[in-house]
């Protein structure tokens, strides 16, 4: 068990904010990938606390329609998927520290369609109207 | 932000896990956020600052003028 008592009753509580499913597509493969079993093992630990939250694990060797769909390119990697619709919101690597925290809100606010922003920020981001990658990068401390 | 637009993709990425990515993006500190290869800011930032630079990322650059 990867989350303790504690955390497992906090993930709860912030799971019960969700109202729409969500699924966590789950790209992982079986060689060469040392943090995709412990990765599953906290994603299998998540889907506990709430039955409105899956896991749709694909092989990235084998399912390369899927990873190319998602634009993943490495593992371990999850996409956050809120009914039918691809949030464009990606993870990559083990989510622990400060990843798992905010997976969680990602998850909620998936499943809510509230991103947490102001009106105005809003008004700004409607007007983007070419892609944007946005990649942030932390460590789990 | 990819909530809010179809356009906006967001990656997190647990650095330690790619050491191609910390030398590509020259990862010495986190959180460091990268907007198309683009724009770069370092530590955690205001959504204001946030969406300023999601917004210079997708800007046309000026065009520089040239001596004839």
């Amino acid at each position: 068990m990867l989350l303790s008592e504690s955390d497992r009753i906090r993930v709860k509580q912030m799971l019960g904010a969700m109202v729409n499913p969500v699924r966590l597509v789950f790209f992982t493969q079986s060689l060469s990938c040392d943090t995709c079993v412990p990765t599953r093992q906290i994603l299998d630990e998540l889907v506990t606390q709430s039955d409105k939250l899956s896991i749709d694990e694909r092989n990235f060797i084998l399912d390369k329609d899927a990873a190319g769909t998602f634009g993943v390119d490495r593992v371990p990697a999850v996409a956050v998927v809120a009914g039918e619709r691809d949030t464009g919101i990606r993870f990559l690597g083990v989510p622990a520290g400060y990843e798992f925290s905010t997976l969680i809100d990602a998850i909620v606010a998936a499943s809510t369609g509230q991103s947490g922003l102001s009106e105005a920020s809003r008004a700004r981001l409607a007007e983007v109207a070419s892609p944007v990658r946005i990649q942030v990068f932390v460590t789990p401390t | 932000m990819a909530l809010e637009n179809a356009e906006v993709s967001s990656v997190i990425v647990e650095a330690n896990e790619y050491p191609d990515l910390i030398q590509r993006y020259a990862i010495d500190a986190v959180p460091k956020i990268v907007i198309n290869d683009r724009v770069e800011l370092l530590g955690a930032q205001p959504e204001r600052a946030f969406v300023d630079a999601v917004v210079d990322a997708v800007r046309e650059p000026i065009p520089t003028t040239q001596e004839p």
